[in-house]
C-alpha cells in the first residue's frame, strides 16, 4: 500500500522506475538471437504486432475507448511508407516510419474529434465503420494502391545507408525491436505522467473528470492522436519489413485480431499488450501451420475463457496469484 | 425505368431480410445494453437448421422455417442462462470480445461440420420463378420474403403496442430500473425477449440462403449489416430497425448496380455520418 501522504508526483515518480522484471523483460527480447534464429522473421513480426498492440492499449486500456477499426492507422502508416517507396521512389527506412507515424497521427487527429461526440454501441460503431471506409476506399483506388492485388515494387533502403535487410531477419528483427522499445518508452512515459492519469480518470468515470475541471475531450483526442501515429509507425515497420502492402493491412481482421491480443495480454498494462502479442503470434504460428481452418476456434475459445474467468487478462491473473502469495 | 424499380425491389426484399435478421438485438440490446455480437451466428444456426432438416428428414422448405427459428431460439436460451447471464455487468468490452470468440466458435464449428463450400436448398416450384406485374418480372421468391417480414413486422407492432407482454418490455427497455421496481421480472422478460429476437435471426438465416447464400462466414460478414441496422435505427425500436433495415437493403442493392466501385464505400460513409449527427441512432430516444 502506498501511504496516502504521499505527493502525486512523488507517485508517479515511484511508477515510473524501472523494475527488475522489467529490465529482464527486455534482456529476454535479445534472446531469439542466440537461441532461434530460424524464428527471427516471426520475432519481428511479433515486435510490430506488440507495438500495433500498445498503440491500441493507449486508447482502450487506459482511454477507455473501444475501437473495432484500429487497423486503419495501421493501414495508413503501412501504405505510407508502401506509397513512398513505390510511387515517389523514396525507400530510407528512418524518415519513412516518421512519414508513415506523421500521416496516420494527422487522419487520427481529424478523426478524433469524431471519436469523443459518441459512446457506447455508436463508439465502437464509428470505429468500426472507419475502418471498413478505409477499407473499401483502399479496395477502390487500385490505380493507387494496387488493390486486391497488394502494392508492388516497394523497396526497402539500408539503415544509415549501412545495415542491408537480410533474408534471415537479423536487421528485420533489431530494426522492429528498437522502435518497438522507443514506442514502449514514450507510451511509459505518457501512462506514468499526470495526463495518463487524467485518461485513467475518464475510464473509470467520463463524468466526474469534467466536474474536477479536467478537460476530458482534448486529452482523449491527444491520446487518440498519439496512438495513431504510433499505429502508423506499427504499420510503416511491417511494409519496411516485408516490402510488400496488400490490403490486409486495413482488414476487419487485424482489427480485431490486435483486441484480441490486448485482451489475452490483459489491457491498461503496457506488457501485456507485448505478452498479448507474443502469445497471440507463436499461437497462430504453431496451431495455423497445423489447422489454418480451425485456428480461430481455438482463439475465440480462448477469448470466452479469458473474459470469463481472467477479466483482467493473462497478465492481470498472473499479478493476482502473485499479490494473493505475497 | 424498369431498372430503377427493380433495384428499388430488390434492395427492399434484401432490406426486409436484414430487418428479420437484426430486430431482435436491437430490442435487447436496448433492453440490457448487451452488445450480442453472436447475433449473427444465431442466424448462421438457423441457416444451418434448414439445410439439415430439408435434406437429411425431406422436411419441406416451408415447415423448415418453423424449426429454424425454434432450434435458434432454444439454443438462445441455453446460452443466455449458462454464459451470457454472467455478463450483464461486465462492461461493453467484455461483451463484444466475449460475443466476438462466440462466433469465431461458432465459425469454425460450422466449417469442421459442413465444409466451407455454400449450402444450396431446393426451393418448392411455387416459390421459384418470376411474377411478372405491369410489365416487369419480379422474383417469386423475393414477394414472399417480403410478405414474411412484413407479417412479422405487424406481429411485432401489434405484440408490443396491444400485449401485456408488449408493455412489459415496452417498460423494461424505457427504465430496467424502475420496471423492476414496480415488480417486473426483467430477468425473465429479458430472457423471453432474448429467445424471440434469436428465433427471428435464426428465421432469417433460414430465409437468407437463396438470397445471399449460406457459407461459415455468414455469422461475420452479416453482423456488419446487423449492427448498422441496430444503430442507424436506434436501439430498442421496431420502427427504427425497419427503416434502417429498408434504408440499408436499397442502398446497399442500389449502390453496388448503379456505382459499383464506390457501392460499399458509400454505405459506410453514410453509417458514419448518420452516427455522428445522431448517436442513438434515427429513431433512439436515449
Amino acid at each position: 500500500m502506498t501511504p496516502l501522504t504521499t505527493t502525486a508526483h512523488a507517485w508517479l515518480a515511484r511508477q515510473s522506475r524501472w523494475s527488475y522484471f522489467e529490465i529482464a523483460f527486455w534482456l529476454a527480447t535479445l534472446v531469439p538471437f542466440f537461441l532461434f534464429p530460424t524464428y527471427l522473421t516471426l520475432a519481428s513480426q511479433i515486435a510490430i504486432a506488440a507495438l500495433f498492440a500498445i498503440s491500441v492499449d493507449l486508447i482502450l486500456g487506459y482511454a477507455g475507448i473501444v475501437t473495432l477499426g484500429h487497423a486503419l492507422f495501421f493501414g495508413l502508416g503501412a501504405y505510407s511508407v508502401g506509397l513512398l517507396s513505390a510511387r515517389l521512389g523514396w525507400g530510407e527506412p528512418i524518415s519513412g516510419l516518421l512519414f508513415a507515424g506523421a500521416v496516420a497521427g494527422l487522419v487520427g487527429f481529424v478523426a478524433s474529434y469524431l471519436i469523443v461526440r459518441v459512446q457506447h454501441l455508436a463508439l465502437i460503431m464509428v470505429t468500426l465503420g472507419l475502418g471498413f471506409l478505409a477499407y473499401e476506399l483502399a479496395n477502390a483506388m487500385t490505380w493507387l494502391t494496387g488493390g486486391t492485388d497488394g502494392l508492388r515494387g516497394v523497396d526497402t533502403w539500408e539503415i544509415f545507408g549501412a545495415f542491408r535487410f537480410d533474408l534471415w531477419g537479423y536487421t528485420a528483427y533489431t530494426y522492429s525491436l528498437v522502435v518497438l522499445f522507443l514506442g514502449f518508452l514514450l507510451s511509459r512515459t505518457i501512462v506514468n505522467s499526470s495526463f495518463g492519469l487524467a485518461l485513467r480518470g475518464i475510464r473509470e468515470n467520463v463524468k466526474r473528470m469534467p466536474a474536477i475541471g479536467s478537460d476530458h475531450s482534448w486529452h482523449l483526442r491527444k491520446i487518440y492522436t498519439i496512438s495513431a501515429a504510433l499505429a502508423g509507425v506499427a504499420g510503416g515497420l511491417l511494409t519496411q519489413t516485408t516490402n510488400t502492402v496488400g490490403l490486409d493491412v486495413l482488414s476487419f481482421q487485424r482489427s480485431a485480431d490486435v483486441v484480441v491480443m490486448l485482451i489475452l495480454g490483459g489491457t491498461g498494462r503496457l506488457y501485456g499488450a507485448i505478452l498479448g502479442a507474443i502469445i497471440f503470434m507463436i499461437a497462430r504460428d504453431q496451431l495455423a501451420g497445423i489447422n489454418p481452418q480451425y485456428w480461430y476456434f481455438w482463439i475465440g475459445l480462448l477469448l470466452m475463457v479469458v473474459v470469463l474467468f481472467m477479466p483482467k487478462g493473462i497478465l492481470g491473473f498472473l499479478a493476482r496469484l502473485a499479490g494473493r502469495r505475497g | 425505368m424498369t431498372n430503377l424499380v427493380i433495384v428499388l425491389f430488390d434492395g427492399f426484399a434484401f432490406g426486409m431480410l436484414l430487418f428479420v435478421l437484426s430486430v431482435g438485438l436491437s430490442v435487447t440490446l436496448g433492453m440490457m445494453n448487451f452488445i450480442n455480437l453472436a447475433h449473427g451466428a444465431f442466424g448462421m444456426l438457423g441457416g444451418y437448421v434448414t439445410v439439415l432438416v430439408m435434406r437429411q428428414l425431406g422436411l419441406p422448405f416451408i415447415l423448415a422455417l418453423p424449426v429454424a427459428f425454434l432450434a435458434a431460439a432454444l439454443a438462445s436460451i441455453v446460452i443466455e442462462r449458462t454464459l451470457f447471464r454472467r455478463l450483464y455487468r461486465a462492461g461493453e468490452l467484455n461483451q463484444v470480445l466475449f460475443t466476438i470468440g462466440m462466433v469465431f466458435v461458432a465459425t469454425a464449428a460450422a466449417t469442421y461440420f459442413f465444409g466451407t463450400v455454400q449450402q444450396p436448398i431446393r426451393l418448392p416450384a411455387w416459390l421459384r420463378g418470376t411474377v411478372e406485374i405491369g410489365g416487369i418480372r419480379f422474383g417469386t421468391y423475393r414477394i414472399f420474403l417480403i410478405a414474411i417480414a412484413l407479417a412479422i413486422t405487424a406481429l411485432l407492432v401489434f405484440g408490443i403496442e396491444r400485449t401485456r407482454l408488449g408493455a412489459q418490455i415496452r417498460a423494461a427497455v424505457d427504465n430496467q430500473r424502475v420496471a423492476q421496481g414496480l415488480g417486473l421480472n426483467v430477468e425473465q422478460i429479458f430472457g423471453i425477449t432474448f429467445a424471440l429476437g434469436s428465433g427471428l435471426a435464426g428465421l432469417g438465416g433460414a430465409l437468407a440462403i437463396e438470397i445471399v447464400g449460406l457459407d461459415p462466414s455468414f455469422a461475420f460478414h452479416y453482423l456488419v449489416y446487423v449492427l448498422i441496422v441496430v444503430s442507424v435505427g436506434g436501439l430498442g425500436s421496431i420502427t427504427g430497425s425497419f427503416v434502417g433495415a429498408a434504408l440499408l437493403g436499397i442502398g446497399d442493392v442500389a449502390g453496388k448496380y448503379f456505382v459499383p466501385e464506390i457501392g460499399s464505400f458509400l454505405i459506410y460513409l453514410i453509417l458514419v455520418a448518420i452516427l455522428l449527427w445522431r448517436p442513438i441512432g434515427l429513431f433512439g430516444r436515449r
